[in-house]
């Protein structure tokens, strides 16, 4: 780019980056308008949030940090020539995303069970979308961490990092503002 | 001219224009009608000559991206067409089956036969044969680049541009499921619709942008390149779900209204970095360029896409928004602005550029060809005001009001007037673009600085 100085600088892929901010302007502009549309309704939104398992969302929040941990850390111990504990660490994450992915799972299943799908109050409308998409990269990134744990050059295993990474942040910031918020 | 099947291209400009100047006189029809409303009324109805107006559109531009194919391919790869004669031959049938379809539609030919009537889908009504023409057409086409593609030098413009005309192939393939659910029917028209002009078109913009970017401004490649990698990204990125905010109001479940939203506030961005894009190279740019006007319509292309598409797009996109203004003549002064800055003025970009090398010499009738621009832009600029204010009226008086659609429209007059005054602008600027293209006369500004001013 023109100013290839503030560009040169971004460690990784310059597309990874496009990416990791294209995502975070859709999760940020999601949550805005679930804030925006929860001003106008907050009794019916506090009493739909009380149907949500709490400790379930909790355990993932550390599942899932422990897993962008460990790509961290693959990625560390690959550009220091250690492939196999990369390589361990990279399947390590994985497995906890697949974690993360299971209890979401029970979560949406015990939803269903008690007759809560996405139209039932506007407050699940956003639940569905924000956390389901939130899921959808969740599986993608599995995938992507099996993929540079086989192919395990070290600009394949950063840009999968950043990519978990951002799942991470994408979660963090969807945890409070979804569960918590009272 | 470095290869000579490049020469291809100029037969296809020509149907281009040909096609581009019935494109604009129906247009010109259109707007009198809506002064005048009972206009030609029995000979020929509004919505043949509305569908004549959009769809000869979409097909002059389609013919001008495959012209521009035929004369940039060649260039990247480095080598000539892998066959010329399967290039005519696909124009021979292209043109065909644009004539069938117009004769179709306009005498309504063999009503109900299901390969040879129309169809009676907005913009999606060809006669089954003309549709099953323009996929062998684009058949022969995809074979034809991307076996030069694959001979040749692959280059970043190139893996785009085919990107993007492959998409253009496969997604018109949806043109042929009809599904007898309104709902169902209308969802798989956007993935040809939408997923055209703000998916795999802006590839071909992208990359036909940056070629030209490269030849008239001389930035490196590698520069260019990276800035039309991150383009495309954000064009797929926002415009794929971006589909979304055509399903509001069809029948598609509700979540669809935050999905289409938020992508497609997003679809801005694309065609702001294509605006930033253009105007960087040129302040980068070392080189001097001879040929003006073709750099005039690049500037002009990304910058009015940007507010064509991007800004009055925005404009309405919101579904709360979109709840008030759907379909009313909003809708209409987005569309003209878009298509005209993003796609039209790339086009004419691209043929004010090629035009002098197909034909071997300097550029020429320059101040001819910018004058044609602000013509016609400043005629699409007065148009999309009137149309916005227009539909502005029309919301309140309609929507928020009730007033009797056929009431309201009286109420707009006097904006309808004034577009049809925009439209002959507009009218003027393209005959006067096309007759500066074909009728080349001796130069007026000197490129020779050493030269003055006659």
């Amino acid at each position: 780019m023109s100013d290839a100085s503030l560009i040169d600088e971004l460690p990784g892929e310059l597309l990874i980056w496009v990416l990791i901010v294209s995502e975070l302007l859709v999760f940020g502009a999601g949550l805005v308008a679930f804030m925006g549309v929860r001003l106008t309704d907050p009794a019916g939104f506090a009493e739909a949030q009380s149907h949500l398992y709490r400790t379930g969302a909790a355990l993932n929040t550390v599942v899932l940090i422990s897993s962008g941990f460990l790509a961290a850390k693959a990625l560390h111990w690959r550009q220091t020539d250690r492939r196999r504990p990369a390589r361990l660490a990279l399947i390590a994450a994985a497995a906890l995303g697949v974690v993360f992915l299971v209890i979401k799972g029970a979560e949406y299943a015990g939803k269903a069970a008690q007759g809560i799908a996405w139209d039932t109050h506007p407050f699940f409308t956003f639940y569905y979308l924000l956390t389901g998409f939130h899921a959808a990269h969740v599986a993608a990134g599995v995938a992507l961490l099996l993929l540079v744990a086989w192919r395990d050059a070290v600009p394949n295993i950063q840009a999968s990092a950043q990519f978990w990474h951002m799942v991470d942040l994408v979660w963090v910031l969807l945890f409070p503002v979804i569960y918590l918020l009272g | 001219m470095k290869y000579q099947s490049q020469k291809i291209a100029l037969a296809y400009f020509a149907v281009a224009m040909a096609l581009f100047a019935v494109q604009v006189l129906m247009g010109l029809l259109a707007g009198w009608i809506y002064v005048s409303p009972n206009f030609l009324s029995e000979l020929l109805p509004f919505n043949i000559v509305r569908m004549l107006h959009s769809n000869a559109l979409i097909v002059w531009l389609i013919t001008g991206f495959f012209g521009a194919a035929y004369f940039l391919i060649p260039e990247e790869s480095e080598r000539e067409i892998h066959s010329p004669t399967l290039a005519y031959v696909q124009l021979a049938i292209l043109v065909v089956g644009t004539l069938g379809a117009v004769l179709t539609y306009a005498f309504n030919l063999f009503e109900g036969n299901w390969l040879l009537g129309k169809e009676g889908r907005e913009f999606l009504e060809q006669p089954k044969w003309v549709k099953a023409g323009i996929v062998v057409a684009a058949l022969m086409f995809l074979y034809n680049v991307s076996m030069t593609v694959l001979k040749g030098k692959k280059t970043a413009i190139t893996n785009i541009l085919l990107l993007g005309l492959w998409g253009l192939a496969l997604l018109f393939l949806f043109a042929f499921y009809n599904p007898a659910n309104l709902s169902l029917d209308k969802m798989y028209w956007w993935y040809v619709v939408h997923l055209w002009v703000e998916g795999v078109w802006e590839l071909i913009m992208a990359s036909i942008l940056a070629y030209l970017m490269l030849k008239l401004t001389g930035v490196d490649r590698e520069v260019v390149e990276k800035w039309l990698y991150v383009i495309v990204a954000a064009a797929l990125f926002s415009g794929i779900l971006g589909t979304g905010h055509h399903y509001y109001w069809i029948g598609a479940p509700g979540y669809w209204q935050w999905i289409g939203s938020i992508f497609s506030s997003l679809e801005v961005i694309p065609f702001f970095a294509m605006m930033a894009f253009a105007f960087v190279m040129v302040w980068k740019g070392r080189r001097d360029h001879p040929n003006k006007a073709a750099l005039l319509w690049s500037l002009g292309c990304a910058t009015l896409a940007f507010f064509g598409a991007g800004v009055w797009g925005f404009l309405h996109t919101l579904h709360g928004v979109n709840y008030y203004t759907h379909g009313t003549q909003i809708t209409a002064a987005h569309g003209h602005l878009a298509f005209f800055g993003a796609y039209v003025a790339l086009n004419l970009a691209i043929f004010s550029y090629a035009m002098p090398i197909l034909k071997g010499r300097d550029p020429y009738n320059q101040v001819m060809n910018m004058g044609s621009f602000w013509l016609m832009s400043g005629g699409m600029a007065f148009m999309t005001f009137v149309l916005t204010f227009a539909g502005t009226v029309q919301t309140h008086l309609q929507r928020v009001l009730g007033d009797y659609y056929m009431d309201v429209q009286d109420q707009l007059a006097v904006f309808y007037w004034m577009r049809f005054g925009a439209g002959v602008a507009v009218v003027i600027g393209a005959l006067v673009f096309i007759y500066a293209m074909w009728v080349p006369r001796r130069e007026v500004i000197s490129t020779d600085a050493t030269q003055p001013a006659e």
